[in-house]
């Protein structure tokens, strides 16, 4: 019986299983049987067996012992048996599975035999999964094929020798003379695979790159016969000549012509023609113009052709088949970085696309709107996309606002448009913002002071509104905290005020703290708001007391945590209390503070100490540095003060040095240097150790000690370093040195040396002790040499 | 470079599947799947391009497809291919399943699961383009045919038969006629010389 009339019984059993347990047993049944014919059968049998095999696999059981079977049946000298092995083999083996070594042998034969036949058949199953070893084995003979054999089994050797070339691409040299000859061919298959196989071997070898672009008149020539012949029915394809091989041609030449004139000009005069002359109102047309459009933008075109481009990708636009509209809008991201003004001729349509059902017509136009923005046309181009953020779908939305925020951040026009859009964005769609939002927003209010009451006016009625969006709680909170006393003034500007009381605004903070809807993060920044309210506040205090004390048996454990702190804020520490919740300063972009994406209360203290260290840093940084320069006015080298706070965020790795050095102190594991006492006055000592991590970089580690039988706070290092010395200064690692030796601070200086100067540091030291404030300065004139070098 | 072609119909069901990267059994059918969801949420007059499914590779890779009738035909390509000449091959290939088995239906595809293998073959090798010309596509599978069939030789021939026979749709001529009680038994008919 014919392998076919098996097969079909069996499919047609497989199909009359009802359900997909009894198909599940039918086919377990199947597999059973066949493995069995496996073991004992003949040749004959044996490929009916494995069509079934086959039709078994690709609905999706495993089939993996049919390997062996594939195996012999290539082996077998028939066409029929071979076909089916073949075909096996391309299904069932990669090159991950030995099996596929023992084929090696017969493919080698089969690609000598003489049917031509069963030379494509060996020729297909390598090009589709040819491990390395194969390849590399068999590539002569592929080489041979391609110089002697006629045009059927040309165009497939080609085509392997491009997966040749993809597995080992050291082969790709062998393949290069014969490509080239290839392309005097005249049938157009064997073309085609020759394009492929020489667009393969430029990309990946620049020297065969520019040996073939001697081809390009080649190429040009035979581009013209395409598009100026008259209708051959052979190749026709909604009356485009072959349309497939023209587009292949035009990726090629786009490949050679890029950077390079001659080449260009070459092309120039062909483009011109194929843009003009070929017909698109049909998808063939259109394939072959998108080609030659972005062919035109990618070379060194003359502006002339530019422009008709870019009107043929508008023309594309304004096109009723999506499928072109999306295409177009593809190739015009492409080159909207190069062509900007060109692109922005056709916003109007973009922007109309946004509207359109189709979801990959609207997500192509998101990204090439957002590629549009700038400054002239920021506050138009952003009602559209706030209009799209609403209705867009679910997918898109989280691009769609960070692509926002990227736009507002870059090309704000005021700070109030700036927040107002934000806003505008965290009540359509807060549930879809990056973590990084919450920070950046608060960041962008405390700079805009004036728009304060603004701002939390806004906010407020937000807040009461609607308590979902997570990120726009958490900036209501936080801004109330600070602001309260602005709101419940109740005069603004800008907007109309609202008429609110203390109860009020603590109601609200309250719905936020017992809501289930509320995250965790959201609450700890309400009940730290709710904290700051007790200095803005005069008549409730006892209320947000007990609200405090009433967190402090919460579960969880952060909250618990904030809670008992404020309570021992209300009870032992009192006066500390209008100090410590007072209106916090500008935050500085670069700070930990906001950078730390999880901008939780829990931050909030350690934050507020090293921003107060900023705070009394600031002021002073300019005077110090005079001071700094005026004391060193008799020194040879012009020197630097310390050109960042102790505050610098670690993870700002802006200089390179800093980059390089967080590199290799994952890697290298020195001996510790010797520390070297530097310092020691009042019960306070300060050691130093240097480490070497490269050529120019030096890991400078300062250690203060307190042995005087009172607290050191406040502790501060200001650090200046010779002009050409590059500093940079991570956080401390506190700024509190208790007694006794109880515990020490630690302060990490990176330096980059690239001039190699003699290393001098001048450091000043401040610190408050018992009350008074102390302040010392000591010059370092060389740092001990380091034991690793 | 084309990474996958996927035939299924409006269930789900593969009808083909061709993948020209190698991915694990349970890869591949969750591929099928994942595709299928994508695929069958698109409507009617949408453009024919979807971003990829993450397990085929994600924003990178497009599925390009058309819908005819009870099937869908998916081809999962890179950024090197062109999508509108991807859309114009699978009209191809369409048409040569056609003339290879005259007014294809699904059931062809159901049945015949090797021959569409062969003639897949013919056009895309390596998940590259090897031949968009349908008549020598055609001329390829026909003589590719012939082979086997002059293969399977003499001992085939009857096997052939038999089968024809038994798929030809002849109207039932009854054995036994029963009308009351009585039997009438159709004679055989003497053989004429």
């Amino acid at each position: 019986m014919s392998p076919s009339v098996r097969l079909q019984e069996m499919i047609r059993v497989i199909r009359s299983a009802r359900t997909q347990g009894e198909e599940r047993g039918v086919i377990q049944r199947e597999c059973a049987a066949i493995r069995a014919q496996f073991r004992q059968g003949d040749n004959g049998s044996r490929s009916h067996n494995l069509a079934k095999l086959l039709y078994v696999h690709m609905l999706g059981y495993p089939a993996h012992f049919g390997q062996m079977e594939c195996v012999r049946l290539i082996a077998s000298p028939r066409y029929n048996e071979k076909r089916i092995g073949y075909l096996g083999a391309m299904m069932l083996l990669d090159e991950k599975q030995d099996a596929s070594l023992l084929i090696t042998n017969s493919i080698k034969n089969d690609l000598s035999h003489s049917s031509q036949y069963v030379q494509s058949l060996a020729l297909c199953t390598l090009a589709c999964m040819g491990s390395a070893e194969m390849c590399r084995d068999l590539a002569p003979e592929i080489e041979r094929l391609l110089r002697a054999s006629n045009s059927y089994i040309k165009k497939k050797a080609a085509l392997c020798a491009v997966h040749i070339v993809r597995k080992v691409p050291e082969l790709g040299e062998l393949f290069t003379p014969s490509a080239r000859s290839l392309l005097s061919e005249k049938n157009h298959g064997v073309l085609h695979g020759a394009v492929v196989l020489i667009t393969e071997l430029c990309e990946r070898n620049l020297d065969t790159l520019d040996q073939c672009r001697k081809a390009v008149p080649e190429l040009v020539q035979i581009m013209k016969g395409l598009v100026m012949s008259g209708y051959s029915p052979e190749h026709n394809v909604a009356g485009i000549s072959d349309p497939f091989l023209q587009v292949r041609i035009l990726r090629l030449l786009r490949i050679l012509g890029r950077n390079n004139d001659t080449a260009s000009d070459a092309m120039n005069d062909l483009l011109a023609q194929v843009a003009t002359n070929t017909d698109s109102s049909k998808t063939a047309g259109s394939a072959v113009l998108y080609e030659t459009v972005l062919t035109i933008m990618d070379i060194k075109s003359e502006s002339g052709l530019r422009v008709l481009a870019v009107n043929i990708l508008g023309r594309f636009l304004l096109n009723n088949d999506r499928n072109i509209r999306y295409v177009s809008m593809t190739s015009l991201q492409k080159i909207v970085q190069t062509d900007h003004n060109a692109v922005q001729r056709h916003r109007g349509t973009i922007v109309d696309c946004l509207k359109d059902q189709d979801a990959s017509v609207q997500r192509r136009a998101l990204e090439l709107s957002l590629a549009l923005v700038s400054a002239v046309n920021i506050r138009s181009l952003m009602k559209e996309l706030l209009l799209f953020l609403s209705s867009c779908p679910l997918e898109l939305r989280a691009n769609t606002t960070s692509g926002i925020f990227l736009a507002a951040d870059r090309y704000a026009p005021s700070q109030r448009w700036h927040i107002d859009t934000i806003l505008h964005v965290l009540t359509t769609a807060g549930g879809d913002v990056r973590d990084e939002t919450v920070p950046n927003l608060i960041q962008l209010i405390t700079t805009a002071s004036d728009l304060h009451s603004y701002t939390v006016h806004k906010l407020y009625r937000a807040l009461v509104a609607d308590i979902q969006q997570q990120s726009l709680v958490q900036v209501a909170c936080w801004c109330i905290g600070e602001y309260g006393d602005l709101l419940m003034k109740g005069e603004c500007e800008e907007t109309e005020p609202v008429q609110v009381t203390e109860d009020d605004v603590l109601d609200a903070l309250e719905t936020v703290l017992q809501s289930h809807m509320s995250s965790p993060a959201t609450r700890a920044f309400a009940l730290t708001a709710t904290m700051k309210l007790s200095t803005r506040i005069t008549n409730n205090v006892d209320r947000i007391r007990s609200i405090v004390s009433i967190y402090g048996s919460c579960i969880d454990v952060e909250l618990q945590q904030r809670a008992v702190e404020y309570n021992a804020l209300f009870k032992k520490y009192d006066h500390m209390r209008a100090a410590v919740l007072e209106r916090m300063p500008v935050i500085d972009k670069n700070s930990p503070g906001h950078i730390n994406g999880d901008f939780t209360a829990g931050v909030k203290e350690s934050e507020l100490v090293k921003v107060k260290q900023v705070e009394a840093d600031r002021p002073q940084e300019t005077n110090q540095a005079c001071d700094l320069l005026g004391l060193l006015g008799d020194s040879d080298q012009p020197w630097q003060p310390s050109p960042a706070q102790p505050t610098t965020a670690p993870s700002s790795a802006s200089t390179n040095m800093g980059g390089d050095l967080l590199d290799l102190l994952g890697g290298l594991d020195p001996i510790p240097a010797p520390a070297v006492t530097v310092y020691e006055k009042n019960g306070l000592s300060i050691k130093l150790q240097c480490d070497k991590k490269m050529d120019t970089g030096v890991t400078v580690t300062f250690t203060a000690s307190n042995s005087s039988d009172n607290d050191i706070s406040s502790f501060t290092l200001q650090v200046a370093v010779p002009k050409s010395v590059q500093l940079q200064m991570k956080a401390p690692s506190g700024d509190v040195i208790p007694a006794q030796g109880a515990g020490h601070v630690i302060q990490t200086v990176l330096l980059n040396n690239p001039n190699k100067v003699n290393l001098k540091m001048r450091v000043r030291v401040q610190y408050s002790k018992q009350g008074s404030v102390c302040q010392d300065m000591l010059q370092i004139d060389s740092l001990p040499t380091p034991a690793l070098q | 470079m084309i990474k996958a072609i996927l035939i299924f119909n409006n269930h789900g069901k593969p009808r083909l599947s061709k993948f020209y990267e190698h991915y694990s059994e349970d890869t591949e059918q969750q591929i099928i799947r994942e595709t299928f969801h994508l695929v069958s949420k698109r409507d009617e007059n949408v453009c024919n391009f979807l971003e990829g499914g993450i397990l085929i590779g994600g924003s990178d890779n497009k599925l390009i497809y058309r819908h005819y009738a009870t099937l869908y035909f998916v081809f999962c390509v890179d950024s090197s291919e062109s999508e509108l000449g991807i859309l114009d091959l699978i009209q191809v290939f369409v048409e040569t399943l056609d003339k290879c088995f005259e007014n294809v239906c699904e059931l062809d595809l159901i049945f015949h699961v090797d021959k569409v293998h062969n003639i897949l073959g013919e056009m895309v090798m390596g998940g590259m383009v090897l031949e968009t010309n349908m008549n020598e596509i055609i001329t390829q599978v026909d003589s590719q045919n012939k082979m086997e069939k002059s293969e399977a030789g003499i001992a085939g021939a009857p096997a052939r038969a038999v089968s024809a026979v038994k798929n030809m749709n002849l109207p039932e001529m009854p054995k036994n006629i029963n009308i009351g009680d009585i039997s009438i038994k159709v004679p055989n008919m003497p053989s004429f010389k």
